[in-house]
């Protein structure tokens, strides 16, 4: 793998008080925390307690009620920090570009911005597809992947960037086990190679433990904890430890 | 619909401000272009000849009637250029592309995909709305000449071959060359610049602000059209006003 010469240092992120309401339903009820430089960070949490929505923000696609966002100190609110930082968003829905081809879906950062002669653009898309596991697939349309594949698409859509922040949204959550290891191991190398900061939202408990350096536990717009994997693992709260030790076979001999 | 026009206006002028980035999406544009072209040159020669024929059958009669059967040509070739090929060709591209245009950047914005361009640092201006404004700003004048000189043709065939008018298709053409002006010409051609950019900021602004699902982009795709319509129309009362002096 050639490397930049000079890798682009890795950046921190600060949430502080953040709130944000839709239609006067609060979901972010006033966040804090802070994602150091190259930090693994995974946020976990139940079903709409406000992931994504979180997520959103830290990229700059919606603007908080109140609060701030700060990468490397600078607000995400200011208009140029977006084309300062390398940042990079994996959808939960993939959100890929349905006109596109998956290797232009791939390519298009590295093809709009004039990053690379276009041969040596087909030749990373090819190189990250591969990575992903879906070596070959360059010529094919979104709409004949399967969603699992689409999730992958968008990974390596956004590992092109060669992100400095990297934001995964449910990476693994429509993947079977053997990919979803593919992946985590994706989220280290990119840490590895260019000490990327990356922000993980998974209910995924075994890549949460896998890559994380710390994690957040998020219920209803708020945050229960922060903390390494240990610590996390042996909090008191019974909110916590449910949501960790949710077992499907136990939870229906319980009921029977 | 008119609460929106200064979001428009914004829109309109940020795509001005985009335009010096225009030659790197040639490639873009060419697409945009022939699309446009593809979709809507067949519709626009059967339109443009029964629209030419009509007005030839209705004033043709009467014309004649009380000896003035030179002036058919003039009257098509006139109304033809002035009024109704560029605002009949507005009208079916409004249909055709507004349309279009709407539901493609609409379902580009419920599914995330221009959320995902803003995260790639791709301004969606740039990438999405300025080819589909150059493409259609060049393509509807040039629509507007060739339904022209078919509505004309439409005329002519209709004036020769009704037996009630009865004007050969030399006549027709010296007396539309006689009244039509070469400024009668660039006077249409002009109002269908003008109307092609009220249909791409209509269309790309209603889809750039779609919300809600697959109901959301139908609903955007209906507004686009009648609102280019009722825009258009206006517009050409206003344009028709400026230009007559
Ligand atoms: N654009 C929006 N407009 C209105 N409400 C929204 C919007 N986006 C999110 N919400 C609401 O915010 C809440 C949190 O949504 P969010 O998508 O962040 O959940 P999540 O934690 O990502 O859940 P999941 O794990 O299921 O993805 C939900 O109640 C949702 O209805
Ligand atoms: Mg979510």
């Amino acid at each position: 793998m050639n490397e930049p010469a000079s890798n682009p240092p890795a950046v921190g992120v600060e949430v502080r008080g953040l709130r944000k309401s839709f239609n006067g339903q609060e979901v972010l009820k006033g966040l804090d925390f802070e994602v150091k430089p190259g930090e693994v960070f995974v946020i976990m949490g139940p079903s709409g307690s406000g992931k994504s929505v979180l997520l959103k923000h830290i990229i700059g696609l919606e603007k908080p009620d109140a609060g701030e966002i700060l990468i490397e100190g600078e607000s995400v609110a200011s208009p140029d920090v977006m084309s300062r930082y390398r940042m990079a968003m994996v959808f939960q829905s993939g959100a890929l570009f349905n006109s596109l081809t998956v290797g232009e879906n791939v390519g298009l950062y590295l093809t709009e911005h004039r990053l690379n002669p276009p041969d040596e653009i087909a030749r990373i898309v090819s190189e990250k597809l591969d990575e992903v596991g879906l070596k070959g697939t360059e010529d094919k349309m979104p709409a004949e992947l399967s969603g699992g594949m689409k999730k992958r698409v968008a990974i390596a859509r956004a590992l092109v960037i060669e992100p400095q922040l990297i934001l995964y949204d449910e990476p693994t959550s429509e993947l079977d086990p053997l990919s979803a290891v593919v992946i985590g191991e994706e989220i280290l190398k990119l840490k590895r190679r260019i000490q990327a900061t990356s922000l993980v939202v998974s209910h995924d408990r075994d890549l949460a433990f896998g890559v994380a350096d710390r994690i957040a536990v998020i219920n209803e717009g708020r945050i229960l904890t922060v903390g390494s994997p240990d610590e996390v693992r042996r909090h008191p709260d019974p909110l916590i430890q449910k949501f960790l030790h949710a077992d499907f076979k136990a939870h229906i001999k319980s009921n029977v | 619909m008119f609460e929106n026009v200064g979001e428009m206006v914004v829109l309109f002028w940020r795509t001005l401000l985009a335009l010096p980035v225009a030659w790197r999406r040639r490639q873009k544009v060419f697409d945009q272009f022939f699309e446009i072209g593809n979709a809507s040159l067949l519709m626009v020669c059967i339109l443009s000849f029964f629209i030419g024929g009509v007005i030839a059958l209705q004033t043709g009669p009467v014309l004649v009637e009380r000896g003035l059967a030179s002036a058919v040509g003039g009257l098509v070739g006139i109304s033809m250029c002035r009024e109704l090929a560029p605002v009949m060709m507005s009208i079916l591209i409004a249909g055709r592309i507004g349309s279009a245009m709407a539901a493609e950047i609409g379902s580009m914005r419920v599914y995330q995909e221009i959320d995902a361009l803003r995260t790639m640092n791709i301004n969606p201006i740039y990438y999405l709305v300025l080819p589909r404004m150059i493409a259609i700003a060049i393509a509807l004048p040039l629509l507007v000449v060739f339904s022209i000189l078919v509505g004309w043709l439409g005329g002519a065939v209709v004036a020769a071959n009704n037996n009630r008018i009865d004007i050969g298709f030399q006549a027709f053409f010296v007396n539309l060359r006689e009244v039509v002006q070469i400024k009668d010409v660039a006077n249409g051609v002009f109002k269908g610049f003008c109307f092609a950019l009220v249909i791409g900021v209509v269309s790309c602004h209603q889809g750039l602000v779609t919300i809600g699902g697959p109901r959301g982009i139908g609903r955007s795709v209906t507004k686009a059209v009648v609102n280019s319509i009722v825009l258009i129309v206006i517009l050409d009362y206003i344009l028709t006003r400026l230009l007559l002096k």
